[in-house]
């Protein structure tokens, strides 16, 4: 055993025992520091015979690695245990709550229009809007109801003392229909429109309020007759309710501004307490609703528009947007949906990402 | 309306049943509301004999019956009616069965110890009558044992809803039409023989307003007793729902709902002179039949005679020459009336009747003679008495609409072929005339008819709509191509944007008190205020979009909730110079309570300030397209906010995209919510439209060379400085180096002059081609503080 095994037991043995990094620094300097034991050994090598040199070198340059390694071990063991030991200080309780957020919602009606407008992109059908607060050419007589039809009366018009230019009387729509006879006049035809939105009647109670939301469909061609309007009624219900077994049951009925005049009946059944729509209403434990209003454009109401009625037939049916979602989303009072609760409007609202589209289906699952 | 199946079958001889009937009906377009089988009602009560009765034990006024019901031993039944005897026939009400006036069901039970096993009913027990005096006593041949529903002939009872355009299917017997021709059974019209006059008619009845009544024909019968109708009639009329009053009346109601035909039967006694029609005078006053007092004016036609009205034409009777029990003499009328001036009569008076809802749809103008005849044989076989000479006044509307048909047109326009042979005996079923080459007349009654589109209607619903193939429309090829405009998609983006930054959306009466409405319109445009609005709290259409959010926050604040973040999409209403409407597509916002809750981390409820609806308004601007980095922040967002803490934001110094801040305190007292609530509103309507977004390709991506370099700024200004101005400013001092500038400190308060504030700005600066020398870093600086310096802002050392 030489002098240089014993420099280094006691040199690795002392790193090892170091309990800090300035112990650490100082036990650098002693071995490794300009004057350091093992620095001191290594000038020695430059006096040495080319032999000795040969011979003391290795030990020489081994033991200076052998002290650097360890202090380099060394400094790493403790600044993972100091990493350690402040890591350990700085425990979260993670079961705190997170700052919250906001959840925002899109309301049913505005949820079900674009659902509408996503179905009826797809046939061909652009989405057209009009003046709620109208006169009463464009809400009555351009569709045939001319101021002493009785059918003028069962819509509980709300009416404005004022007069348009014309001298029309103003009054709150009552259907959207006069959106019909504003596209017919100001586009001509072809035509495929719906046209969604608020309309107004003098009528307040459980199931009806004053003011509610209405989607007109009209298509306007050479050629369309009423199996092309059981098509599309059919081909909406299906995809607005994703079920193929939507059956629908068409009455004879009247508007004034289709002739004929078709109400739509659709299939349900009661499930669980609630209407589920589907199958016929004819078969066991199912019955009819009525659904909807339709049919063929009334030849004056074209003329009315401008179209000759010779040349374009078409088709109209309107439907309330409310009911849709009622029917759709499982609300009973159609009451709450303008009375802005929030709890309603969380629980029945839509998230902004629920964007109807054709690929995910146009509705949002429950 | 309705109607039973005895009253039904009468004009229609049918083996359908009433299901059957009721499927008809409502496949060719006469609605059935309701179905009600009064057989059903009066399950459980058969004709019984009473017979043996004897005197309770326990009880003065009760007797304790044996009663024969024609099966098994006969019952004891305690029974308390005094008429209750031996040997008379009524009904017995058995355990299980529903009494229908109160909805009990009977049991088997000890009446003061003794046992019953019925009850033996009342005319009101059953709701065949108001008579309570006793139990019902049938006559010694009813049928003991026989099911009291039987018995009676309880029919069942049709609730029809007939469409407008179908008066002539407010009378039976156009039901009955229409369902013949749809195959239910055979037609059978019900006429009378013409009555001969036996006197002519001693009343001079004429017309002198031809417009209002074309025809006026009446005849007088002489001799009559007023006295109660005939069962069978009064059970066809309580099936309809109307009382039975007096012979004369039911019968005119009668042929009303058999028919459609109103008519009206006076007191000849309270006549003075001539009967007939003219215009009413202006302020003229009449009691009607219903006991109320209309005013008459010039637009209305009015039958009367020397004395006054009697008659408000086609609508309602008179009180003072109505039939009453001591009339002898009557004078029949049956005219017909033109169905607008009708139904402009009704509607200026306010006032329905069955009358008028059929005159204003229109009756058959080829049924005066025929009406009188039946009116009067039903008279003279009811009420006796003799009848006059029939008068004739004017002449009804007898020229039919002949429309030229073409049978194909069933296929193109109905979407179902069929055979024109079926559609030929559908025509001829319904009464029209049609003619080889397909010439179709249509009857006098059906003023529906107006041209092709309607004749296709007749053969189809009576064909049935089920034969209605669908039939898809044509597809553009491949994929479909979008349809949704600009604006649209706008309007969705916005919305769902607003619902992800957590605000609730909510759909709003487009309608407000007035006040509250007021409160928020603007001084230059006048608010649209309903004639007839449905309550005072829905009166004024809404000129923003922040009264009624307000209205929503107040019922949510005092149902407990503590955080709001409600907004709508929606329009405000206003005028275009026209007198037209101008309705503006806005966004309303409101953020009321607590913006967060307390909270472990941050103590306190935090409550929304002017800032939250700042950020609202530029990041909902920011979806809709609006260019947010040239928005101006200005005043003037309107009384109903805070004046220090609201603005607009503008796109030059005219067009207002959008008002934010927080509510004045004045307006929350005015809608009593507590503050502090802020609110923005955002005008879509004038967020200038994308240009150029015809492709989809982006400008070219091209990030700087060089790293960019921040310079930081500090000035003393003014304290009402604006701190938006001194920062364009500074962005605007070098275009081509600075790209950025940002306010990162405001202090004001002590060590700082007074009146002044300081503003510490980081500018960040984009060298271009080469890095900058310290020279170019303060050529630039120089820059910034002189342009700073022109708002007189002075660099802090």
């Amino acid at each position: 055993m030489n002098d240089m095994d014993a420099l280094k037991d006691s040199a690795l043995e002392r790193i090892a025992a170091a309990q800090d990094g300035g112990t650490l620094e100082e036990l650098r300097i002693e071995f490794l520091g300009k004057q350091g034991s093992v620095s001191v050994l290594l000038k020695t090598l430059g006096a040495m015979t080319p032999d000795q040199r040969q011979s003391e070198g290795p030990k020489i340059q081994g033991l200076r690695s052998a002290v650097a390694d360890a202090l380099a071990a060394r400094k790493q063991a403790l600044d993972n245990a100091g990493l350690e030991q402040r890591l350990a200080s700085e425990v979260l309780d993670l079961s705190l709550p997170a700052p919250e957020s906001p959840r925002g919602t899109v309301h049913p009606v505005s949820q079900v229009m674009d659902e509408l407008a996503e179905i009826f992109a797809d046939l061909g059908f652009e989405v057209k809007t009009g003046p709620e607060i109208e006169d009463d050419w464009h809400n009555f007589t351009a569709l045939n109801m001319p101021e002493s039809h009785p059918a003028r009366a069962m819509h509980d018009t709300f009416y404005f003392p004022d007069h348009d230019a014309q001298g029309r009387r103003m009054l709150l729509r009552t259907h959207t229909s006069p959106v019909q006879i504003r596209t017919m006049v100001s586009e001509g035809a072809p035509v495929r429109i719906i046209a969604p939105g608020r309309v107004y009647r003098s009528d307040s109670d459980a199931t009806h309020t004053p003011m509610f939301h209405q989607v007109e469909g009209l298509v306007i061609d050479k050629g369309i007759h009423l199996g092309h309007l059981k098509w599309t009624l059919e081909t909406f219900l299906k995809a607005f309710f994703e079920r193929d077994d939507i059956v629908l049951r068409l009455r004879p009925s009247y508007f004034p501004f289709t002739e004929p005049s078709v109400e739509v009946d659709v299939g349900f059944a009661i499930e669980n307490g609630r209407r589920v729509l589907g199958g016929s209403g004819d078969a066991p434990g199912h019955a009819w609703m009525e659904l909807l209003g339709s049919g063929m454009v009334n030849a004056r109401v074209l003329e009315f528009a401008g179209l000759d009625p010779a040349e374009w037939q078409g088709f109209a049916f309107g439907v309330g947007v409310d009911r849709l979602a009622m029917l759709k989303y499982g609300m009973d009072d159609l009451r709450a949906f303008f009375d802005g609760d929030v709890r309603w409007l969380e629980h029945y609202g839509f998230s902004p990402f629920d964007q109807p589209t054709l690929s995910a289906g146009v509705g949002a699952r429950a | 309306m309705k109607f039973s199946l005895s009253w039904l079958t009468h004009f229609l001889d049918t083996r359908a049943s009433v299901a059957e009937l009721a499927a008809a009906m409502n496949r060719i377009g006469l609605e059935v509301e309701g179905l009600e089988d009064p057989a059903d009602r009066l399950a459980g009560f058969c004709v019984a004999e009473v017979l043996t009765a004897a005197p309770h034990p326990d009880a003065d006024k009760l007797q304790v019956l044996t009663v024969n019901t024609g099966k098994g031993d006969p019952l004891q039944v305690v029974c308390g009616a005094p008429n209750a005897r031996a040997g008379m026939k009524g009904v017995l009400g058995l355990p299980g069965a529903v009494v229908p006036a109160n909805g009990m069901e009977l049991r088997k039970s000890a009446i003061r110890g003794v046992e019953s096993n019925g009850m033996m009913c009342s005319v009101r027990e059953l709701e065949l009558g108001d008579e309570h005096d006793g139990i019902i006593e049938l006559p010694a041949d009813a049928p003991v044992g026989t099911s009291f529903a039987v018995y009676h002939g309880a029919s069942p009872v049709f609730d029809v809803a007939i469409t407008p355009n179908r008066p002539d299917c407010m009378g039976v017997e156009g039901i009955a039409r229409d369902l013949a021709a749809a195959g239910l059974g055979v037609f059978k019209p019900h006429r009378e023989e013409h009555v001969p006059g036996a006197f002519p008619c001693p009343v001079d009845i004429r017309t002198d307003d031809p417009d209002g009544c074309p025809a006026f024909y009446g005849r007088v019968i002489k001799g009559v007793r007023n006295d109660a109708s005939p069962d069978w009639m009064q059970n066809r009329l309580i099936s309809a729902g109307q009382r039975p009053i007096s012979a004369l009346v039911d019968i005119t109601n009668y042929v009303m709902l058999a028919f459609g035909r109103p008519a009206h039967a006076y007191d000849l006694a309270r006549l003075s002179g001539a009967v007939f029609a003219r215009r009413g005078l202006d302020g003229e006053q009449v009691l009607a039949l219903n006991e109320k007092t209309y005013t008459l004016d010039s637009s209305m036609t009015v039958i009367a005679d020397e004395e006054g009205v009697h008659d408000i034409a086609g609508i309602m009777g008179g009180e003072h020459s109505g039939c009453s029990q001591s009339t002898t003499d009557v004078l029949l009328e049956i005219a017909y009336f033109d169905p607008e001036r009708i139904g402009a009569t009704g509607r200026k008076l306010g006032l329905t009747s069955d009358a008028r809802t059929r005159f204003e749809r229109g009756v058959d103008p080829a049924f005066l003679d025929e009406g009188l005849d039946i009116l009067t044989a039903l008279i003279l076989r009811i009420c006796g008495g003799e009848a006059s000479q029939v008068v004739r006044a004017g002449d009804p509307p007898h020229t039919p609409r002949i429309i030229a048909y073409d049978p194909m047109l069933a296929k193109r326009l109905g979407g179902v072929a069929i055979a024109e042979a079926e559609q030929r005996a559908t025509l001829v079923a319904l009464d029209f005339v049609v003619s080889d080459d397909w010439q179709v007349t249509a009857p006098l009654r059906r003023h529906d008819i107006e041209g092709p589109a309607d004749i296709v209607e007749e053969v189809v619903r009576i064909h049935g709509l089920d034969g209605v193939e669908s039939v898809p429309l044509a597809r553009t090829d491949g994929v479909a191509r979008p349809t949704a405009t600009q604006d649209q998609v706008m309007k969705r983006r916005v919305r769902r944007a607003a619902a992800a930054r957590g605000l609730n959306e909510a759909v709003t009466w487009s309608f407000l008190p007035t006040e509250d409405a007021g409160h928020f319109a603007g001084d230059d445009q006048g608010m649209w205020v309903l004639d007839n609005p449905i309550s005072e709290d829905m009166k004024a259409m809404r000129p923003s979009m922040i009264p009624g959010l307000l209205a929503a926050v107040k019922r949510n604040l005092d149902r407990g909730t503590d955080s709001l973040r409600l907004f709508e999409v929606g329009r405000r209403y206003f005028r275009n110079a026209d007198g037209s409407s101008l309705e503006r597509p806005t966004l309303g916002v409101v953020l009321a309570g607590d913006k967060a809750p307390r909270s472990w981390a941050s103590g306190k409820p935090a409550p929304f300030d002017a800032f939250d609806a700042k950020a609202e308004a530029l990041a909902l601007l920011e979806v809709a397209g609006a260019p947010t980095a040239n928005l101006m922040v200005m005043g003037e967002a309107g009384s109903q906010f805070h004046p220090g803490q609201s603005a607009t934001l503008r796109l030059g110094p005219k067009n207002v995209l959008a008002r934010f801040g927080a509510l004045h305190p004045r307006t929350l007292e005015h809608f009593d919510v507590d503050g502090p609530v802020v609110a923005v509103e955002i005008f879509l309507d004038a967020i200038p439209a994308r240009k150029g977004a015809s492709g989809f390709a982006r400008t070219d991506y091209s990030p700087p060379a060089l790293q960019s370099v921040m310079r930081d700024f500090a000035f003393l200004v003014d304290a009402s400085l604006p701190a938006a101005e001194l920062l364009r400013a500074v962005k605007g001092a070098d275009k081509a180096n600075i790209v950025d500038a940002r306010i990162f400190d405001v202090f004001a308060g002590p060590g700082m002059p007074e009146g002044k504030k300081s503003l510490a700005l980081e500018v960040t600066l984009q060298p271009a081609e080469k890095s900058y020398k310290d020279e170019d870093l303060k050529a630039i600086s120089d820059k910034v503080v002189s342009a700073a310096r022109k708002l007189g802002a002075e660099l802090r050392g």
